[in-house]
């Protein structure tokens, strides 16, 4: 079985004895040391350091930077001066400005909350040794994945542990305008993006030369979430490309030798945002970064969060990984410092890359007992979540099953061995009281909002509330999610084409991952190898048989089978029923709001006439997901029409794949735009 | 060493002998009273046409003076003597019969390569090593009836089966012989080569022009696949200077003649071509027509292509001469370009003439520090930007300057270790300079005496602006005798376990740092992935500079103790620094050619239209591959 993300390595996560919990040392000794303390990193060799003015003035004179602000100036006919006050605002906003003094305030004010907050931070220390090997030969891109604000400094805050060169990095510009806290921010390295960016040619060009630039000079390592935002899921989003290709062009032109990514698995037992999230999904919508609300949302700090892994995947080797996918020679006839759109391959490795690293940061995920328990919770009907309540010791024997199942299939689960596993388990439980509590033996989902009983709740109110609930269970689901969906689309391959013959799976499994590459992360071009890897694995748990051309079920297979088509029936169920919506009901042409909306009044009627049985179709990730999905497959086009951006549907396209995905007609290979765009 | 020359009534007699000397200077021992006499004999006698035919350099029989399985003279090669310091042995060089003190610890250090560990080469040629020749009888009858002199003695035949790449030297040393000649012939004028391409293409023989022997491109391998007879046409016979035209500054050679023999001749006339490559000592006219060579002073003097008048080659197809010497003509595409790099697979290039140029009166070697070698690119830059190269410049790095370090002779005095003591601290402490990271660039003045001095100032200016210090001649002479040595220094290498070679290329000025530092850096990465035990030496300098970009030339060596076959090890690093030149934007090569060693790449170089441009040449003007060697296509 080759995997070419386990080629490429995974790494210093088969001994779980490699992770130290870093916060263990600073409740034995005083903060204010430890912020104090002799901080020496090792820099890349032959890189000076490098101030941010330096780095301010370098990216001002660079020769791409006066060729693009010539060119604006000729577009939009005004002088260059004006269009090189505009770069320098631009890039006052941008800049970060890393202080040493302000990350050793970091450090106390972190190590303060960090203590209050999580019982552990645990790190892989053979992971942070080959990091700290890797900062001293070559550029270093550190790519995190991002579920929680956390994330944003706590790598800083290990590198300062552990005398690693600190990172600057890249967050969005929402952040720069909370009071204080964004200059503290910029003071620690952060450098600060807009969203939307959109054709704005001029931002992008300062924004690349910027990244490139930091690559460049390799005075730090550089951070960024390569899924470009926090996933309000928990689940991985698809990478953005943008970032990506800044950070490689470096590499590809020639620039440095070599650039080494590090791709960082962060998992929480339990997140800080997790109740803001659901409500987020339900469509409340976030509220703004202010340094108010964070003063406000400073309640949060007062529960207990269980602890947090952070997992440094193995240093990865850019030249390496483009080793015979991109011929760097394509740069050699224009001068390399003009602007030149990337060629079809340098796309594809770039999307491919980018998969890749999410893929990693996957598989170096820990996985929760919790995590575990929430697959299942969701498997049980949600009447009988919040009515009957669901017999504990029955859930305990199904997650101990699943936590075989999981290992099977190669995940890494973060379940303490010294402890017995009823009491892990109820620590679990004890742990997300929030959404789920255990009386007399059943376990119920928790209602959110104001106490019961209060004032009568409407029906229409009722199903909200559970799906804030709900969709709280789906987050920690989602974290598991990734070890379980390759064979749980051959499973439901398996059921719903009710055939054995491996060719006709195969498309099926082909077609599945086309709709749903915008629900899980598959790496592009893959598709086959991710079909051989289910049925290795279906095979490995014994639930199948393989044979050359067939794929059967196995008589004990059943169970694990059911299993897995259960975990995906909430995605097919909600995506059918917008599907129907679509070609049935929908106007041809409408916009997203309109679309959330109307799909939400539907599912909502359709669970409380007991149709549907999910309430995941109510999260507007989903919603938005199907859009992009059919945008993606080309059943339906954005349309720019007086300010508003409105769908237009290929009903009969829609249709067709509706009756595919529920197996009456057999899957036609669908042309999908490829997802290489930039 | 710059002596001014007084101009008296002999005046171009003095500046031929000042000429010897410059030569000398950087290549050769101080001149005995002999060579002086025959420089006086020589210009007694007026440019006669003949003036060669006394003092050839080249006998047919080659390995009665140079070496059969390394570099050079017999009499000439770095030993450790007795007391285990390294020496440079004969009387041809400045550095012959001197003590190297530095050598033997730099080889332990830069190789691990210690006296302990050696692999000597076989003495002597064991001619039961050599197949057979075939010979096509037709042929040889043909040849005899001609009276030009041929042999099939094994000696000779292994002697031009090889260039002087490493894969090509190293079995030689172990006594192993691959496909060779199966016969030489050795014409002596253009009728004698006319005369031995006929009966080559009425017997089907393949002939593979032999020039110097210097080939770093596989090019004089015989091709394995080839069954016919492979005949050497051994060119060296063919070394006379035919006419000197002072009225238009033109000679007419024989492509036969090698470069010290060439510039000897017109240095007696009080002329010089101004072609020196580093090879020049042994490489030929015809050589570098064939390979479009380059020359160390080609900034003044221009690259074989700018020199080149007139060119006469012989082919399968008859005689392809322009008919004038007009300096530059527009009547089509150049003929000559089809000629120069054709690489032997056309036809022989019999007789060329060339501009030739007085000897210059005045003559200055000079050296600049600098902090490091990013500064010292950009000095490069800046002079090639303002076009006042000298004659020669070239910026060494870091590694390369340590071995520079390494070849000084001993001192003869306390005084003059003294000052170097002290340059030494001015520099490290005094200026700071880091020195691990500094490098130096050495210049190479010519012309008279005030505008060399203004030139030399105006250099110096330019590289004070890059933090260049001038550091001095002694240093820059060094500098370019390495260039000499260093193919002698390989043979020493090659007794200890040391294996390596030089590579070239040229690119864009923006792309000269970048590809310094990838080339060197995937050389390392290559050999640590491919289990070389030992660091391997990585070093590169800028040795050319253009108006557009400039020649790269890298060094690379490792100690392949504890790899069963370090010539595959070798080859595969070469291979992939090869393709990291070409993804940085690099040439194939700068001058020394394709040959075979680099074909693999010619398509992506040229194009497929190109590459089919110079096939369909190669389809007509050689229709049945007597010229197969089969380099280039």
């Amino acid at each position: 079985m080759t995997n070419t993300y386990r080629d490429v390595g995974v790494a210093g996560q088969q001994d779980e004895e490699d992770f130290v919990d870093i916060l263990e040392e600073r409740r034995l000794s005083s903060d204010l040391g430890f912020a104090l303390r002799t901080f020496s990193p090792q820099l890349h060799k032959g890189s000076p350091p490098c101030s941010s003015a330096e780095l301010h003035r370098a990216v001002l004179e660079s020769q791409y930077l006066r060729y693009v602000t010539k060119e604006v100036a000729m577009e939009t006919g005004s002088c260059e001066q004006e269009v090189r006050e505009e770069v320098c605002g631009i890039l006052g906003e941008m800049s970060q400005n890393l202080q040493l003094r302000f990350i050793r305030l970091m450090a106390y004010m972190m190590t303060k909350v960090f203590k209050t907050v999580f019982s552990a931070i645990f790190v892989n220390v053979e992971g942070l040794n080959m990091l700290q090997q890797a900062t001293q030969e070559n550029p270093v891109i550190l790519m995190p994945n991002h579920r929680s604000y956390i994330d944003f400094l706590v790598i800083s805050y290990i590198m300062f542990s552990y005398d690693i060169p600190v990172p600057v990095i890249a967050a969005g510009i929402p952040l720069a305008g909370m009071k204080i806290v964004g200059e503290i921010l910029r003071r620690s390295g952060a450098f600060f993006i807009r969203r939307a960016i959109g054709s704005d040619r001029l931002y992008w060009a300062v924004l690349s030369e910027y990244v490139r630039t930091v690559v460049r000079k390799g005075f730090a390592p550089l951070e960024f979430f390569v899924e470009g935002l926090r996933s309000r899921t928990l689940k991985s989003i698809s990478p953005k490309l943008g970032m990506m290709h800044m950070v490689l062009e470096p590499f590809l032109k020639g620039e440095v030798y070599d650039i080494t990514l590090v791709p960082i698995s962060i998992s929480y037992d339990r997140v800080l945002e997790e109740s803001l999230l659901a409500h987020e999904l339900l469509g409340v919508p976030k509220p703004r970064e202010s340094t108010m609300g964070l003063l406000k949302a400073s309640s949060v700090l007062q529960e207990n969060y269980g602890s947090m892994h952070v997992n440094f995947g193995r240093p990865l080797s850019v030249r390496q990984l483009c080793e015979g996918k991109i011929n760097r020679c394509q740069y050699n006839l224009t001068p390399r410092d003009l602007p030149q759109k990337p060629s079809a391959d340098v796309q594809a490795c770039v999307s491919w890359m980018a998969h890749l690293m999410v893929r990693i940061q996957e598989e170096g995920s820990r996985i929760s007992p919790w995590s575990l328990m929430a697959c299942l919770l969701l498997q049980t009907p949600a009447t009988v979540l919040t009515e009957q309540g669901l017999l504990w010791h029955r859930l305990t024997e199904k997650t101990l099953w699943l936590r075989r199942l999981a290992l099977d299939f190669g995940a890494h689960l973060n379940w303490p061995e010294q402890i017995p596993d009823s009491d892990v388990l109820l620590s679990t439980l004890a742990l997300h009281r929030t959404v789920v509590h255990q009386k007399a033996g059943r376990v119920f989902l928790v209602w959110g909002g104001e106490p019961e009983g209060r004032h009568p709740v409407s029906p229409e109110e009722g199903v909200m509330r559970t799906a804030a609930a709900a969709l709280m269970l789906v987050s920690y689901r989602n974290q598991s999610l990734h070890v379980f969906v390759r064979p749980a689309l051959l499973a439901t391959a398996m059921s719903v084409t009710k055939s054995t013959e491996r060719d006709d799976l195969l498309a099926y499994f082909c077609f599945l991952q086309d709709v749903f590459s915008n629900e899980f992360i598959f790496i592009p071009g893959r598709s086959s190898q991710d079909f051989e890897e289910a049925g290795y694995l279906l095979k490995k748990c014994k639930a199948v048989h393989i044979s050359q051309q067939e794929v059967t079920v196995s008589d004990s297979g059943l169970e694990v089978l059911s299993f897995l088509q259960e975990l995906l029936k909430p995605f097919i169920n909600s995506y059918q029923l917008m599907f129907r919506y679509l070609c049935e009901d929908a106007d041809q042409i409408f916009t997203e709001k309109q679309f959330l909306h109307a799909v939400r009044t539907l599912a909502t009627n359709a669970v409380l006439s007991g149709e549907l049985d999910t309430y995941e179709v109510l999260s507007s990730n989903v919603q938005k997901n199907v859009l992009s999905a059919l945008q993606r497959l080309r059943m339906a086009t954005k349309v720019k029409r007086s300010e508003n951006e409105e769908y237009k549907v290929d009903r009969a396209a829609v249709g067709r794949a509706g009756d595919v995905l529920s197996g009456k007609v057999p899957p036609q290979v669908l042309r999908a735009t490829p997802a290489a765009r930039l | 060493m710059a002596s001014n020359s007084s101009r008296g009534s002999s005046e171009r007699h003095r500046i031929a002998q000042h000429r010897l000397s410059v030569i000398a200077g950087h290549l050769q021992r101080p001149l005995n009273g002999d060579t002086t006499i025959r420089a006086t004999e020589c210009k007694a006698q007026g440019t006669r046409p003949d003036v060669a035919t006394e003092m050839k350099t080249v006998p047919r029989r080659r390995q009665e003076i140079m070496k059969w399985n390394g570099w050079g003279y017999n009499d000439s090669k770095f030993i450790y003597n007795k007391n285990g310091q390294a020496e440079f042995t004969g009387k041809r060089y400045r550095l012959s019969g001197m003590i190297i003190p530095g050598l033997r610890d730099w080889m332990e250090s830069t190789f691990g390569a210690t006296v302990q560990h050696k692999t000597p080469a076989t003495p002597v040629l064991n001619t039961s090593a050599v197949q057979p020749p075939t010979l096509n009888e037709a042929f040889v009858e043909g040849i005899k009836s001609t009276g030009i002199p041929f042999s099939h003695d094994p000696e000779d035949r292994v002697f031009r089966s090889h260039g002087h790449c490493l894969h090509e030297i190293f079995p030689l040393r172990e006594g192993k012989v691959g496909r060779v000649p199966d016969m030489v012939v050795w014409p002596k004028c253009h009728n004698d080569v006319v005369k031995t391409v006929e009966l080559a293409c009425k017997h089907n023989v393949c002939l593979i022009p032999f020039g110097g022997g210097t080939s770093v491109s596989s090019a004089l391998e015989c091709p394995p696949e080839e069954t016919r007879s492979i005949v050497s046409l051994d060119t060296s016979q063919m070394n006379r200077v035919l006419w000197i035209d002072e009225k238009n500054l033109t000679a007419h050679v024989e492509a036969g003649i090698i470069g010290q023999d060439l510039e000897r001749l017109l240095n007696e006339s009080g002329y010089c071509t101004g072609h020196e490559p580093d090879s020049m000592e042994f490489s030929s006219l015809g050589g570098w027509v064939a390979t479009r060579a380059s020359g160390m002073k080609k900034n003044i003097y221009g690259n074989i292509e700018d020199l080149v008048v007139h060119i006469k080659m012989v082919t399968p197809r008859g005689v392809i001469e322009k008919s004038c010497q007009g300096p530059r003509m527009s009547t089509g595409p150049d003929v000559h370009h089809f000629i120069l790099g054709s690489e032997g697979t056309l036809g022989v290039v019999t007789e060329v003439t060339m501009k030739i140029r007085p000897v210059p009166e005045y003559q200055k070697y000079g050296s600049v520090v600098f902090p490091n070698f990013e500064q010292g690119v950009a000095c490069l830059r800046e002079v090639a930007r303002q076009r006042c190269a000298p004659a020669s410049i070239r910026l060494m790095d870091n590694e390369q300057f340590q071995f520079g370090h390494a070849l000084k002779p001993q001192v003869s005095s306390i005084f003059t270790s003294f000052l170097d003591g002290l340059k030494k601290f001015y520099i490290t402490k005094f200026k700071g300079f880091d020195p691990s990271r500094l490098c130096v660039a050495t210049l190479l003045f010519e012309g008279d005496r005030e505008k060399v001095l203004q030139h030399e100032k105006q250099v110096y200016d330019i590289a004070a602006k890059f933090g260049g210090l001038a550091a001095g001649e002694d240093n820059g002479q060094r500098g370019y005798m390495l260039t000499f040595v260093i193919a002698y220094l390989r043979d020493l290498g090659m007794d200890y376990f040391v294996i390596g070679e030089s590579f070239e290329t040229s690119v864009p000025w923006d792309r000269v740092l970048d590809i310094c530092r990838n080339v060197k850096a995937r050389i390392v990465q290559e050999c640590k992935d491919r289990g070389v035990q030992f660091q391997p030496l990585s070093t590169c300098r800028v040795t050319q500079t253009y108006d557009a970009g400039a020649c790269v030339y890298f060094y690379f060596a490792f100690n392949y103790r504890g790899l069963s076959d370090p010539l595959h090890v070798y080859a595969q690093v070469e291979h992939a620094a090869r393709e990291e030149i070409l993804a940085n934007g690099g040439s194939l090569s700068h001058h020394h050619g394709v040959g075979k060693l680099r074909k693999e790449w010619m398509r992506e170089t040229v194009s497929d239209v190109g590459l089919g441009m110079l096939k369909s040449v190669k389809d007509y003007v050689d229709p049945n591959n007597i010229f197969g060697n089969r380099n280039l296509l």
